[in-house]
């Protein structure tokens, strides 16, 4: 009797542990976003303009520099800050400050978020700074743009191709 | 710290006792848990390298291979899938058991620190081989996890571009990342059995397999499981489409919802915290260092028992030093001494019946000697007249001195482990008369806080084991009681019914 005891206890032991594993291994189910929303995503690297202009070395100043490290304009290395805002439908949803990356603020900038909306056509607008004005933006692109459910909207940045690119 | 060590400790010890009846003290699951990791990780490479087989690495088409494994081989492949999670899942479970009973019995301070020290990062790589799995499959959850791994990534200050542009949209995807995953899935579990190895070390006979019975039945349950509720992707993934609800594995991914409510970075220095207090807990607070055991080569002939029998590996025989005629000499390493004592006790010189005043074996802790443990012995004892006189031979782990106060005619004598005792001592407490039962108390079967003591001297007291317990010593004046430490009750229960049987002998 004992023993036929103690084997369904065993045979209880390895049920329950096999069905806590199993069930923790999927479940319970997690959401991670409403599935009645869309989500943009607002993603880019940019390098902003340095904190001061270039300057150009006169022949002189070239020649006395090594060889090896010629070249005719003198840059520091750090730049700005980027500025980045994000609107729909005229609320600002996003207002972003990135600073230069790299130990000498000399790197690009980085800007990653994402926001779920209500679907529908929405007018989005970005609008990015990347030089030392004091107001008024760089880069802006507006479009009234359909938002599906349970979809991205990626909203990204190439200063070589334009500017902003919405899809 | 203390009170959560206690807290841990009375929530093992009672709810140890269960499966201490069901599957009995020597194969209670929970003295196994380091060694069920072991055994889970050999499972999950092994079912690993077998979907290798199957597996393509490509990003756009791994999600079919793994589909074509999981239904059209279910039988092979779609096992082995549901072993490789489920063994995987097994392993986070018995890790964190294992660390949390650790603590509780308090094995990690003092020099039991390096066990404990390498076992944290082997915490981390579990993690890392267990995520990295998940985003191979390529599916909405693996979708999910290359979205939020990155971004949480991205919380930290070293990537100049954000790695979660990897994954922005169908258009944008790229294979880079995830053949670094395919790598890191294939390394990290190598560097992982490197760091298992150096993990047990510090520990002599280390105990890398469970017993036969539980792993079979542990296997069986598994592969049940497997065919019942077989693992299951979740759909491909689809970078234009938000995976907004996935079904996760807790084991793995419970802190990957925190990322919704908590900064990444302030996660990052939250688990980084987090491991960091683990690796500094056997310094919280550190441990008076004892002083490690002592080799007198003038009683030594180097017969290596105690280099054999050390539970640390603390002892190296190397070459004779005092020109005797021996050829090897024990030499001690302190930093992996605990100052157990089974040495002294395995030691043939470690005899009470020598005529040398005091004793001095071929290997002694010096703060608790092999004389005095013989002083001990032979100090008369109170008794209540014809009440049979028994010694208690018990280790310092167990609540045993609170039998002394219990009962007259019963003296404890605390050693540092029950290992340290020589098996002539039992010989010499009955044969001299000093006592007329003698009782040997220590840690529950395979959970000795030596590690080896209680196993050894089972198995010197069955005869099994040198230095053996002599022949003439009556069996039924002897008795073990292997319990956990703190089962006062139980211990005393056990002395109870041992001095009953006692008087129910003859007087010899």
């Amino acid at each position: 009797m004992n023993n036929a005891f103690r084997i369904v206890l065993q045979a209880i032991t390895y049920a329950a542990f096999a069905i806590t594993v199993g069930y923790l291994s999927a479940s319970p189910a997690y959401n991670y976003a409403e599935p009645g929303n869309a989500t943009i995503k607002l993603s880019l690297s940019h390098a902003s303009n340095r904190v001061k202009p270039c300057v150009r070395l006169t022949p002189q100043q070239i020649a006395e520099l090594a060889p090896n490290m010629r070249q005719s304009e003198a840059c520091e290395r750090q730049r700005l800050p980027l500025t980045v805002e994000l609107e729909i439908d005229g609320e600002v949803v996003a207002n972003i400050d990135a600073p230069p990356s790299g130990l000498w603020d000399d790197g690009p900038a980085s800007i990653y978020e994402r926001f779920e909306v209500e679907p529908g056509t929405h007018a989005i607008t970005a609008r990015l700074r990347d030089s030392n004005r004091s107001d008024g933006w760089d880069y802006t692109h507006t479009e009234d743009a359909t938002l599906v459910a349970g979809r991205y909207f990626t909203v990204t940045f190439r200063a070589e191709t334009g500017g902003f690119s919405f899809r | 710290m203390a009170s959560v060590k206690r807290l841990l400790y009375r929530l093992f010890g009672k709810g140890e006792r269960v499966f201490e009846y069901a599957f009995g003290q020597r194969n209670n699951p929970f003295t196994w848990l380091g060694a069920f990791g072991w055994y889970f990780y050999w499972i999950t490479a092994a079912t690993g390298i077998y979907l290798y087989i199957f597996f393509d690495t490509g990003i756009v088409d791994a999600y079919a291979s793994v589909e074509y494994m999981s239904n059209e081989q279910w039988y092979a492949a779609g096992i082995m899938r549901s072993l490789h999670r489920y063994a995987s899942d097994a392993l986070v479970v018995v890790a964190v058991l294992h660390l949390l009973r650790e603590f509780a019995m308090d094995r990690l301070r003092g020099k039991h620190f390096f066990a404990w020290l390498t076992g944290v990062p082997l915490l981390a790589f579990i993690y890392i081989c267990g995520i990295s799995g998940y985003w191979l499959v390529w599916d909405k959850l693996a979708q999910y996890i290359a979205v939020a791994t990155s971004e949480w990534l991205d919380a930290l200050p070293f990537f100049a571009e954000p790695i979660a542009n990897n994954f922005l949209d169908s258009a944008t995807l790229g294979g880079r990342f995830f053949t670094l995953m395919v790598l890191i899935h294939i390394f990290a579990p190598l560097f992982m059995l490197l760091l298992m190895w150096v993990h047990v070390q510090r520990h002599s006979s280390a105990r890398v397999n469970p017993p036969r019975s539980l792993a079979i039945g542990t296997m069986l349950a598994m592969l049940v499981l497997s065919l019942i509720y077989p693992a299951a992707s979740q759909g491909p993934a689809d970078l234009d489409v938000v995976p907004a609800t996935v079904g996760l594995d807790w084991f793995y991914l419970a802190a990957y919802p925190l990322l919704e409510i908590v900064p990444g970075g302030r996660l990052w220095l939250y688990i980084l915290g987090g491991f960091a207090l683990l690796a500094a807990l056997p310094w919280l607070p550190p441990e008076a260092r004892t002083p490690e055991a002592k080799v007198s080569l003038a009683n030594c002939n180097g017969c290596s028992r105690c280099f054999d029998d050390c539970p640390f590996s603390a002892l190296t025989m190397m070459p004779r030093t005092d020109g005797r005629p021996y050829e090897l000499e024990p030499v001690v390493n302190p930093d992996n001494c605990t100052s157990c004592g089974v040495c002294a006790g395995s030691c043939p010189t470690s005899t009470p019946f020598r005529r040398a005043r005091p004793i001095e074996p071929g290997i002694d802790l010096p703060h608790r000697t092999i004389s005095e443990l013989r002083q001990r012995v032979m100090a008369p004892m109170n008794g209540d007249g014809d009440d049979p006189r028994v010694i208690v031979f018990a280790c310092d782990q167990g609540s045993a001195e609170l039998l002394d106060d219990e009962v007259h005619g019963v003296r404890v004598v605390k050693l540092p482990c029950v290992g340290m005792l020589p098996p002539s001592f039992v010989d010499f407490a009955l044969s001299r008369r000093f006592a007329d039962g003698v009782m040997l108390a220590g840690c529950a079967e395979n959970d000795c806080f030596h590690r080896l003591g209680n196993e050894w001297t089972m198995r010197r007291m069955a005869r099994e084991r040198d230095p053996y317990l002599r022949q003439r010593v009556p069996e039924d004046r002897v008795d073990m009681a292997w319990l956990p430490p703190g089962a006062y009750r139980r211990r005393a229960k056990a002395l109870q019914a041992f001095r009953a049987r006692l008087r129910g002998l003859p007087d010899e």
